[in-house]
């Protein structure tokens, strides 16, 4: 199996797009660094690009990646080879470079710029992120027919979660304002992943309002040691469950 | 009787001078005994120990001199020092354990009818009320560290509390786990300077009907509520640093019912609103630091004719925040981070007139839940349509010659 992920690897890092992504996002963080008057604008671009763009290029990247490596992964599938273990190599090899292009590209920046408590929150939810939106592109990969299809459903489900899902959520809030909504916000929070990581950033960032209000409530809730638990299983559910969804339906898949 | 003579003869020969030194090892061995042959303009002298006297009444003009901090304490009883004189000094003494009455404010120090009395480098501990002055004129309170145990705003006091009175200086004290560090009521002509209120369980300092005061260069640091200042008149305030007053209805400045005022050089950090203006007109506020506040104004439609102008703000999560579309202040010259427009005459003045109230603050002022949703995609979506086509927001809330560089202050 990890033979099978270094193939992957060397065959992603061979098409060149990969390094075209990590330079992007080296060039971009680099430069909103050195432009910006203070630290703490240019930490709001690179979160808008964490939260917008990851998911997009992860989504879009994986999927495609997906159907260009069709034919090897038929061939490998002639292969006296577990389904399973073929396509969680292809997840690995392909979540591994996406990782390490993000590390690269925004980790050293901003190590060099921003090295505190946002910085780090900011990394980490570029990681989840890129692990469970590569996850989500798997799992419509493995569900669509063909290119076009698996790609129309990718740009569809950023488009829910990044756009759509945040107004659902806003227009809950105003429908039922007479009522108590601080659990139900919380978990509504839960069911998208870029709203946690973006939660986990704004603790770190807008502690100050959310200080304030029934703000409070979600710091005690976010902040505590459970909170923290909780966002973490739920974003490793986020990475599973799609993944897991994908192996199932691609074991029983007529390729 | 002839013996009780001889006594008071004896003593007043004994401590005679103008230095009465009291302590255990002395002709004199009480603060109490001393204070009753001491006569006008004396000095008494309190040795180091550990004084259990119960309440001590002083109306006579002395100077009571601590060596060394010598602790009187209340035993959770009593109230320890009430003064009521003129030309009185306390100074260097460490007052511990003053009582708690529900009936009554016991403090560590209470002066009542007082002209002309310095409170000076004592230190008090574990006290209800700490220092309380009523109709007072030209009280001096220096260089004190106050610092109580906070249970509940019921059952703590205030720090230093003054009321009815006037020409007050309260310099360079250090307060903290009180209710209010600092409680000013119907004071007038009265400075607050260099002082530090901390990690008080409501307010930093709190100001009512108290025209005509100065507060300047003092730090209130991580109060319940952070510093109030309501119903009064020409106060200045000025050069103070607010930092980290965090919760649900903490600010850094609360106005209101507040005029002619000004709020010059103070720095806001790190507070859940900065300053939150409610029923203010008049106000010149000008050359302040908002920095990484929840929101840097809460500007309220009840106030007018307030000038902001010449400030930075920086990293705040919203810049102003308000309840409804009438605006009637100023602002003017101030620099935004958020701004975005562009100079093309170079003259340092942005060519395009900055909005600070953005749709998402009115958003959350009507709903506050959607707080969850901050930084999020469509927020600023909405955000920017709402600045292309302003509709939701003031309009008159505008800035029309926002700074492109932030000033030096």
């Amino acid at each position: 199996m990890i033979k099978l992920s270094r193939y992957v690897l060397y065959d992603i890092v061979r098409s060149k797009i990969i390094l075209g992504y990590t330079l992007f996002l080296l060039i971009i963080s680099f430069s909103l660094f050195q432009m910006e008057e203070n630290n703490s604008r240019a930490m709001l671009s690179l979160l808008n690009i964490v939260l917008i763009v990851l998911p997009l290029v992860s989504l879009v990247f994986s999927t495609i990646h997906y159907y260009n490596s069709y034919e090897f992964i038929e061939l490998m599938a002639s292969q006296p080879m577990s389904r399973t273990k073929i396509l969680l190599s292809e997840y690995a090899g392909v979540s591994i470079s996406l990782l390490s292009a993000f590390l690269v590209g925004a980790g050293v920046p901003v190590i060099l710029f921003a090295a505190d408590a946002t910085g780090f929150a900011l990394l980490f939810t570029g990681c989840c992120l890129t692990l469970v939106f590569s996850s989500i592109a798997f799992w419509a990969s493995v569900m669509a027919r063909d290119k076009a299809r698996g790609i129309g459903l990718v740009l569809l489900l950023w488009f829910y979660f990044t756009l759509i899902y945040d107004g659902l959520v806003l227009m809950i809030l105003f429908n039922f304002s007479d009522y108590p909504l601080e659990k139900i916000t919380l978990l509504l929070s839960a069911l998208n992943p870029v709203d946690l990581g973006r939660i986990f950033i704004m603790l770190q960032m807008d502690i100050s309002a959310l200080m304030g209000y029934t703000g409070a409530l979600y710091k005690d809730f976010f902040g505590s040691g459970t909170g923290i638990l909780f966002t973490a299983s739920i974003m490793l559910l986020w990475m599973v469950l799609p993944l897991w969804l994908a192996v199932r339906k691609f074991k029983k898949k007529d390729l | 009787m002839r013996i009780s003579f001889f006594i008071v003869l004896f003593f007043s020969f004994s401590c005679h001078a103008r230095t009465i030194i009291v302590g255990a090892n002395e002709s004199c061995h009480s603060l109490k005994q001393a204070i009753i042959i001491a006569k006008d303009g004396d000095t008494i002298q309190l040795k180091p120990g550990n004084y259990k006297e119960g309440s001590i009444i002083l109306t006579k003009s002395l100077t009571i001199i601590g060596e060394n901090s010598p602790v009187l304490d209340g035993e959770n009883k009593y109230e320890i020092l009430l003064i009521s004189g003129n030309d009185i000094t306390i100074k260097g003494i460490h007052f511990r354990n003053s009582g708690y009455s529900a009936l009554n404010d016991f403090a560590s120090i209470k002066l009542v009818d007082c002209n002309k009395v310095t409170i000076e480098n004592n230190s008090i501990s574990n006290a209800y009320f700490a220092i309380h002055v009523s109709n007072s004129a030209f009280t001096v309170i220096r260089n004190n560290t106050i610092s109580g145990t906070p249970t509940s705003e019921q059952l703590t006091g205030n720090g230093i509390h003054l009321w009815k009175s006037n020409n007050a200086l309260i310099e360079n004290n250090q307060v903290k786990g009180h209710r209010d560090g600092i409680y000013f009521e119907f004071v007038t002509f009265s400075a607050i300077k260099k002082n530090l209120s901390e990690k008080n369980i409501r307010y930093g300092l709190h100001f009512m009907f108290s025209n005509d005061d100065t507060y300047t260069s003092n730090t209130f640091r991580n109060n319940g509520a952070g510093v109030a200042v309501m119903y009064s008149k020409k106060v200045r305030m000025e050069a103070n640093h607010f930092e980290k007053n965090w919760g649900p209805s903490a600010y850094g400045i609360l106005l209101k019912d507040i005029s002619d005022s000004y709020i010059i050089h103070n720095t806001f950090l790190k507070n859940t609103v900065g300053i939150h203006l409610e029923g203010t007109s008049r106000m010149d506020i000008q050359e302040n630091i908002f920095k990484e506040n929840g929101w840097a104004l809460k500007v309220q439609a009840s106030c007018e004719d307030n000038d902001f102008h010449h400030n930075n703000f920086t990293g705040n999560s919203f810049d102003v925040a308000t309840n409804g579309t009438l605006m009637l202040n100023k602002f003017d010259n101030n620099y935004w981070d958020k701004y975005e427009g562009y100079d093309i005459n170079k003259d340092g003045i942005g060519d395009v007139p900055y909005h600070p109230v953005s749709l998402y603050a009115m958003i959350t002022e009507q709903n506050p839940n959607a707080l969850l949703l901050m930084r999020s995609f469509t927020i600023q979506l909405l955000d920017r349509a709402e600045k292309a086509i302003p509709g939701l927001t003031p309009e008159n809330l505008v800035d029309n010659k926002p700074l492109m560089k932030s000033l030096k202050l």
